[in-house]
């Protein structure tokens, strides 16, 4: 349903000259599934997100590639009917869901107005229509507490009348960008399960968005990993786990700490992940690279069956173990 | 009801500060009689008027027994023409409360939309020009623009009077000249305010319902940067007062400001004092209407976080 290829963001800064903040994203959700997006801070998950749910903030703009959902691209239609698309169909929810809350509005009015405005329902239809998704997110009482506050409700509270709002107006694909992240253990486990059993209910595909391999495994059927702006490897979560190609995978999944031997140091990546203006010129990921070859260091490899890297045929990662 | 009795009893506590520093700086300032009387008159005739106006008896016996009249509602008498004080600063106050409420309606309702909109297209040439003319507007002195206005529409243009009250003509001038630099002012606040509202990540979520500017602006982001930009609403009343009183004397408007300066030039104690009990019970009002306005804005305010919620 959502199919982004090659898609790049560009921030025309007022000094200092444009940059890329996202090089090349390619990426794929269906209904009913779950895409898990990985990275680093700053490799561009965030703004990857932005983009294709058309928020991107003033003076960046999706400068190349497709984002295509159901059949047209969003990209290259007027904004005004790109919008349109999105505000019918896309959904996001973000890591502050507390900040994310209108501080004067009561829960209950935000969430009523996503219904309004998401499918053109009346007042009275929307306000009930937003007790029912409040209760439908698992708020206790959500008669009472639609006439509450944000200030009046836990962080945990704040996210579910969060995915209430987004979820309202049934939406085909939801955006969770670090939906989970400020949440403690235990609640972070009670929303995962929210948004994928509303996923399956509602048949909404998700886009979840996470720097915690940790989370994939539960929550995604296929994961994107994404370094310094570029998509570097998609797989299906299991083959990802079981067998990383690309040698930031690797390093990645060593660095968890479940992977580590008890007592051990754990296990991690030298070197620090490129500004975006000063990348190196060909794959970007080749200064911290144990496998890096002169090729690597001249050219970007392109992505071909789900992995961006020049050793994709030669190596064989199970032989390989990743720097200690 | 606690709120009410804390919040009056500051207000009588504030009131009785100004009353008493009033009285006691404008007795250290020097003898009324000196600036009432003519210079040549023998002291006979001055110890007559002292004793007249109880200036004879030591100051704190005055000082109480003005605090005892005062308690009665008696503000005392004009040492320049025997009239009841209160009655004749009473009879100023709808020309000043008419001076100063169009200078704030027109600060208002120029301030406010300038600040949106150029919080809105920040960094652009608009907003650049508007805080440019805001620059203008807030540095530029009373008096001079007052005078200036006058050169150009009285003495050249002929078109507006220059002093007096008698007209909807004669209140154009006095209050675009105190309104200006509030104007100008309110166009800042409300822009900064505005900008960090913007900024905020639920205006994201706004965005992403698929709100549109319009509704962004007027229904998420001005609720929230009205709330700081009404605090200072509060502060400014003051500064309102202080302005009027200038105002009014360049443009010769029969208000208080006027009444305030030719009583002080006069020592004329009695009016003084009750102009400036007036204008202390004024800034209160402001700042307890305030108080109740950011309570009704901001429910952080208003409902405090229930104890079951963490």
């Amino acid at each position: 349903m959502l199919h982004v290829s090659s898609m790049a963001v560009t921030i025309d800064r007022r000094r200092g000259g444009p940059v890329r903040p996202v090089r090349e994203a390619t990426l794929a959700v269906e209904p009913g599934r779950t895409l898990a997006l990985v990275g680093e801070s700053g490799c561009g998950k965030s703004m990857t997100c932005l983009a294709i749910g058309g928020l991107l903030p003033r003076r960046a703009r999706i400068s190349a590639g497709q984002v295509m959902f159901d059949g047209q691209d969003l990209a290259a239609l007027p904004p005004e009917a790109a919008q349109q698309v999105r505000r019918r169909h896309i959904a996001s929810v973000f890591q502050d869901a507390t900040g994310g809350l209108n501080p004067v509005r009561t829960i209950g009015w935000q969430v009523a107005e996503a219904v309004r405005l998401r499918a053109g329902a009346t007042r009275a239809e929307a306000a009930r229509e937003a007790v029912r998704l409040l209760g439908r997110v698992g708020l206790p009482d959500p008669e009472t507490r639609a006439r509450e506050y944000p200030h009046q409700f836990s962080g945990g509270m704040n996210q579910r009348a969060m995915i209430a709002l987004a979820v309202a107006g049934n939406p085909r694909l939801l955006i969770a960008d670090e939906a989970t992240t400020a949440l403690d253990v235990t609640l972070q486990a009670q929303i995962l399960d929210l948004i994928g059993d509303l996923r399956d209910s509602l048949g909404m595909a998700v886009l979840f968005v996470t720097h915690d391999l940790g989370l994939v495994a539960q929550s995604a059927e296929d994961v994107a990993v994404m370094y310094a702006g570029r998509v570097v490897e998609t797989a299906p979560v299991a083959d990802l786990f079981a067998a990383p190609r690309h040698p930031y995978t690797r390093g990645l999944l060593s660095a968890l700490p479940r992977n580590a031997a008890p007592e051990a140091r754990l296990a991690t990546i030298d070197g620090v992940v490129p500004p975006i203006d000063e990348l190196p010129a060909g794959c970007a990921f080749a200064p911290r690279c144990l496998q890096a070859t002169d090729l690597c260091r001249a050219t970007d490899p392109a992505l071909e069956r789900g992995l961006a890297c020049h050793h994709g045929a030669t190596s064989d990662p199970r032989k390989e173990e990743a720097p200690a | 009801m606690l709120w009410f009795l804390t919040k009056t009893l500051r207000a009588v506590i504030t009131m009785w500060l100004v009353v008493t520093f009033v009285f006691f700086v404008l007795r250290l300032s020097g003898d009324p009689t000196m600036m009432l009387l003519p210079d040549d008159i023998d002291e006979a005739t001055r110890d007559f008027y002292r004793r007249l106006w109880g200036l004879d008896r030591p100051i704190m016996v005055q000082y109480w027994s003005y605090l005892g009249a005062l308690l009665q509602g008696d503000f005392g008498i004009s040492f320049r023409n025997n009239l009841d004080a209160f009655g004749l600063v009473w009879d100023r106050v709808p020309k000043t409360a008419l001076l100063t409420g169009t200078a704030l309606l027109i600060s208002l309702a120029i301030g406010i939309p300038l600040g949106i909109v150029a919080a809105f297209y920040r960094d652009s040439w608009l907003d650049r020009g508007v805080m440019a003319v805001s620059v203008f507007g807030f540095s530029m002195p009373n008096f001079f623009l007052g005078i200036l206005l006058i050169l150009v529409f009285s003495l050249n243009l002929r078109v507006l009077p220059s002093s007096g009250s008698g007209t909807w003509a004669h209140l154009i001038m006095p209050a675009a000249t105190l309104g200006v630099s509030f104007a100008a002012q309110f166009a800042r606040y409300t822009r900064s305010s505005m900008i960090d509202v913007l900024n905020k990540s639920y205006m994201r979520t706004a965005r992403s319902k698929g709100a549109g500017p319009v509704r962004r602006v007027n229904l998420h982001a001005l609720p929230n940067a009205a709330i700081p930009v009404v605090t200072i609403l509060g502060f400014k009343v003051g500064e309102l007062l202080g302005g009027a009183v200038i105002t009014e004397t360049v443009f010769a408007w029969p208000g208080i400001g006027r009444l305030l300066t030719n009583s002080v030039a006069a020592r004329d104690l009695a009016v003084v004092q009750c102009i400036m009990i007036l204008l202390a019970l004024t800034m209160v009002l402001a700042n307890t209407i305030t108080d109740l306005a950011y309570g009704w804005l901001d429910p952080r305010v208003r409902v405090g976080a229930k104890a079951g919620a963490r």
